[in-house]
Formats: C-alpha cells, structure tokens, sequence
C-alpha cells in the first residue's frame, strides 16, 4: 500500500466517485463521504451520555468491510466511546445512555431484543492495554473458543489462530507458560489470537499498540494490515502515522467546543484526509497545530 | 538562604538535627506499640505451656471428660469441634460465596442493594451470645434440633456469614475490571466471566476469608453454650443429630472447676486450641503467599 505523507497540498481537485460535502449552517460543516465498498457499520446520529455529560453527538459514519478504519483525534474526543459503541461494551458502565441507531450489517445492534452476548460474539475487541488472562497461552486462546461452543480439534485451532497473530513461532514451545510472561508486544499479539479464536466478523481495536515499544508496534501494524485482509478492522489511535501506514480509510473527531461532546469532522480515504483535508480543524490537527 | 561553612559538613545539626530526633523517637514509640501486643502473647503463651505442657499426652487426647482430673481429657471435645467445624464450613461456604458474587456482580444497584451491604457490615459486629440466643430460639426449640451439631452448625454459620461474605466481597473487587473486560469482548455471558475469571481470581482472597472465619469460630464458647453444649459427653460424636460439646467449652468447664489439677488440664487443652488456631492461620498465609506470586 502507497504510504501517503501527512501533509497538506493548497488547491485542491476532489476525486470523482466521492460525495461533495453538505454545507449544514455556515460555521458547521457535516462530512457525508461514504465508502464505496459494503458497509459492515453504518452509525446513523449516535449520540452517547455518561450520565448528564454528553461524549459523543449525532456521529453518522459508515464503516466498510474488510478494510482499516482509522479513528484518530485529540484525547478525550470520544473515538473509543465510539469504538465502544460497536461492540455494546459501553453497556457495562452504568449510567450510559445512547441514542441514534447502530447498525451492523444492517441490523441495529441496539434493539432491546438483541443480546450484547451475540453481538460481542462477531465484534471482537483488542485493549489498549495487553489484558491477557492469568492462565496458560493455550487456555488463552482456547477460553474464547470454548465458551463460543467450539467443537473442533483444539489443539489444532489454537495453532491457527497463534499463527494468525503471528505469535506461534514464538511461543510453540511452552504453549502451558502464563500468559503473564511474555513481553507486552507478544501479550497484545496473545490478545489479538484469543479475539480470532472466536471467528468474528470485525475487530475493534482501542489504541492496541499505545503502551507497546516501537518495534512491537510495527509487529502489530504489519499483523493488522495482513489480517485487513479477513476481517474488517476499526482500530483508534492517537498515532497520526500510524494511521497513516495502517488505514485505508480515517475519521478525525474533535469537541465541538470546550467542554462539549465529540463530533465527526471528517472522513474519507487515508490518503486524502491527511494530504487534501477538507476541514481547516483536521488540517490544524494534521499539521500539528493543536492536539 | 545559603549556609556556608569550611568545610562542608554534612551532619545533622540544628533544625535538622531536632526533627530527625523527633521521627526516631516516633519510629520506637510505635515499636514498643506493637511489641506490647507480642509481649502480652508471649507471656500468656509462655505461662501456659509452664502450667499445662506436663500434662499433654496422647492419653490425654484420647480420654473422656471425668470427675477426675487425671483421667478427664478431651477425645469428646475435639470430635464434637471437628464435626461442628465440619458442618459450619459446609452450610456457610456456599452461603458467603454465593451472597458475595450476587452482591459484587449481580445484584441491580440500587437502595436495597445499599441496605443489605449496610446490614452485612452492622451484622459482623453484632456479640456472638446474640447469634446464641437465637440460634436456641430458632433451630434448638423451634425447629426442635435440640442441644445437636446441626443446631450448632447453623448457629455458627449465622455468625461468622457476615464476616466472610465481607472478605469474599474484598477478593472479588480485587479482580482487575480488565479481565471481566477481556472475557465479555469474546462474547463470554457475565455467569461464564465469573466462573472462568473472577472466582478463581479471588479464590485465595476468599480462602483466606474462610479459614480466618472458621479459626474465628473454632474457639466460639458462648454461643454454643446457649444452645446447650455445656454438657458432659461421654460418647463419640457419629451423627449430626448428637448431643457435643466443643474444646473452648471443655476449657471453659475446667477452669470453673475449684480443684487446681483441673485448671492444668485447661491449660493443656489450651495448648491444642492455639494449636489448631495457629495452624489454620498459618494454613491461611501459605495459600496467600502462594496465589500472590502466581
């Protein structure tokens, strides 16, 4: 993949196939680019609540399958609220409250029939920070799979899923060794296996390589860019390169004011939103001007 | 403002010298503090063994209660505290468990929720000779168990459940919310998190809580003695419907008793109570240090 550079070019010429943005009132623009392979997620107005404090308003974003998504802006601008949204994990924290419609491949994961359990089934998650279980690397991997009904071979399905994640060479030798004692980059890597072990369909990941060194996080970037290529991945960052390498398409959101909720301020290709950004605020972000 | 002196010297003087005296003294203030307390075991330990140890033999284990301080010893004592202990930990485990995982990850929060958690908390302090009196109310007269173990068993367990419910509620919060995080994201149901990944990571916390509860309720006298086990046994206890009596209430008996042979063998049997005690605590810290180094 081209790696585009972040940077900005004066005088614009848009590309053909996108949707022109919707000028909505003078001061506000809403970005309605829309990917042109099919839509795993489509969010329509998702608007989220920590109590009174609202974190995210009326964000409409269509996520495509099998690509990479990047979600990057400022901290504390509710990309992982939204991350979180997407797999119904906000649920766990009380008094959350959502409006607006989620929608996964067509079906709204909100509905009060749809169970969170099924949901989060297809929808798999990777942590900021490595969280492997206290037990051995097999029972790792093999604790998703089990709960889920696998009744395949497991020694044998722990083996693929090791080696999607890039980690089986590595650890083949002492698959009984805790989980616990691997360095932080072969810990995210366990992560990523244990969410593979379950087949899901999207893999939400919240900052995966934020607390990992830099070679670990290229290790990641590679394994995410490989695994684009089974799975629909929706990863946030703070690292603007890293979105840069890694995504084929990104979303940069900002606080519409101080103290106020999250917005969506632009979206489209990587490539044209960190070289041709329509927002003078994502240019402003992208150049490092703020943030 | 700078102090200059040729030539440079680095010992404490003046303010400096005062405060580092001060935090010195504080330091063997709090010492002597805790040694007091290690000094007061010491001695009453020590006094103990001097008056009791002579007496500790295996006939003495093995004897029945008597009329006679050379012959009375504690065989019936001893069952009647391993099968009451028994009994206690098998009603109160599940119990304490069971309340604790409902309160931690269950229970919706709202005031009820409040009010129990209060409740627990005013219940572990309440005087065991309460829980006696209703334990003889409730299972010795009401449910006609009598002066049994099973009514022992249960009054016991009334007792020390609000204590372990609350260290088994400690080792469940102890869990780090990132496991829970981690198992529910494979789509794993909230029951399935519990058993798979919070339980077992505050097992050795909720052991702990046990055995501490249970040395706690080894050496319970008054409310077993309002229950009637202030008796004299002569028999081996082999159902949970007998008449018992337990090793505090065997010392208990011996002590009243106005011949001083008798107040030997109280001391010995002491000597088997901190025993047991120590041991079970002892039993308690291993299982800590082991699960903490994992």
């Amino acid at each position: 993949m081209q790696r585009p550079e972040v940077g900005v070019r004066i005088g614009s010429k848009m590309a053909a196939d996108e949707k022109t943005l919707t000028q909505t009132a003078a001061s506000e623009v809403r970005p309605t680019f829309e990917p042109p392979e099919p839509a795993v997620f489509t969010l329509r107005e998702l608007s989220l609540w920590y109590g009174h404090k609202q974190a995210i308003h009326d964000v409409s974003i269509n996520f495509p399958a099998q690509r990479v998504a990047a979600l990057i802006g400022p901290s504390g601008c509710g990309k992982s609220t939204i991350l979180r949204c997407l797999n119904r994990m906000n649920d766990l924290i009380p008094g959350v409250r959502v409006e607006g419609r989620v929608e996964y491949h067509g079906n709204n994961i909100y509905a009060p029939e749809v169970d969170a359990v099924e949901v989060r089934r297809r929808i798999g998650m990777v942590f900021q920070k490595p969280n492997p279980f206290p037990k051995s690397i097999y029972d790792n991997v093999a604790f998703g799979a089990r709960v889920n009904g696998y009744r395949g071979s497991m020694d044998e399905w722990v083996e693929h899923c090791l080696r999607q994640a890039a980690l089986w060479d590595e650890v083949k030798d002492d698959l009984k060794k805790s989980g616990l004692a691997l360095s932080g980059g072969q810990q995210q890597r366990l992560c990523i296996a244990r969410a593979l072990a379950v087949q899901p369909d999207v893999i939400l990941m919240d900052e995966p390589c934020s607390a990992l060194d830099p070679i670990a996080t290229l290790k990641i970037e590679d394994l995410i860019r490989e695994l684009a290529q089974e799975f629909t991945i929706i990863i946030v960052t703070h690292n603007m390169q890293q979105a840069a390498r890694v995504s084929d398409y990104t979303a940069f959101m900002l606080l519409s004011h101080e103290g106020g909720p999250g917005e969506l301020i632009e979206y489209g290709p990587t490539n044209d939103v960190f070289t041709l950004p329509k927002d003078k605020r994502t240019e402003d972000y992208i150049t490092g001007r703020f943030g | 403002m700078a102090v200059r002196s040729d030539p440079v010297s680095l010992r404490s003087s003046g303010a400096v010298a005062r405060r580092q005296a001060l935090s010195r003294v504080s330091r063997y203030a709090l010492l002597a503090a805790s040694l007091l307390g290690v000094a007061v075991l010491i001695y009453l330990g020590y006094e103990t063994i001097r008056e009791g140890a002579s007496r500790l033999s295996w006939d003495f284990i093995s004897s029945y209660p008597s009329r006679f301080a050379d012959r009375a010893g504690l065989r019936s004592s001893i069952l009647g505290t391993a099968w009451v202990m028994g009994a206690t930990i098998v009603v109160a485990f599940p119990i304490s468990i069971g309340t604790a995982i409902w309160i931690e990850e269950f229970a919706p929060r709202n005031r009820l929720l409040t009010l129990v958690k209060l409740n627990l908390a005013n219940l572990a302090g309440v005087p065991s000779i309460i829980y006696g009196i209703l334990g003889l109310a409730l299972f010795s007269r009401y449910l006609g168990l009598g002066p049994s173990i099973l009514a022992g068993a249960l009054t016991l367990s009334l007792m020390i459940i609000p204590m372990t419910v609350i260290a088994s509620q400690e080792a469940i919060r102890q869990v780090p919310p990132s496991i829970r995080d981690g198992s529910l994201a494979l789509g794993a149901t909230h029951w399935q998190t519990v058993r798979h990944h919070v339980l077992p990571g505050a097992m050795p916390g909720i052991m702990t809580g046990i055995i501490l509860s249970v040395s706690r309720a080894v050496g319970e006298t008054a409310a077993l003695i309002m229950i009637g086990a202030f008796t004299f046994i002569a028999f081996d206890n082999t159902k949970l419907t007998d008449d018992f009596t337990t090793v505090p209430i065997q010392i208990y008996n011996w002590t009243i008793r106005p011949q001083p042979e008798f107040r030997q063998n109280a001391a010995a049997a002491i000597i088997v109570l901190m025993v047991a005690v120590v041991s079970l605590n002892l039993v308690a810290a291993i299982i800590r240090e082991r699960f903490r180094r994992d």
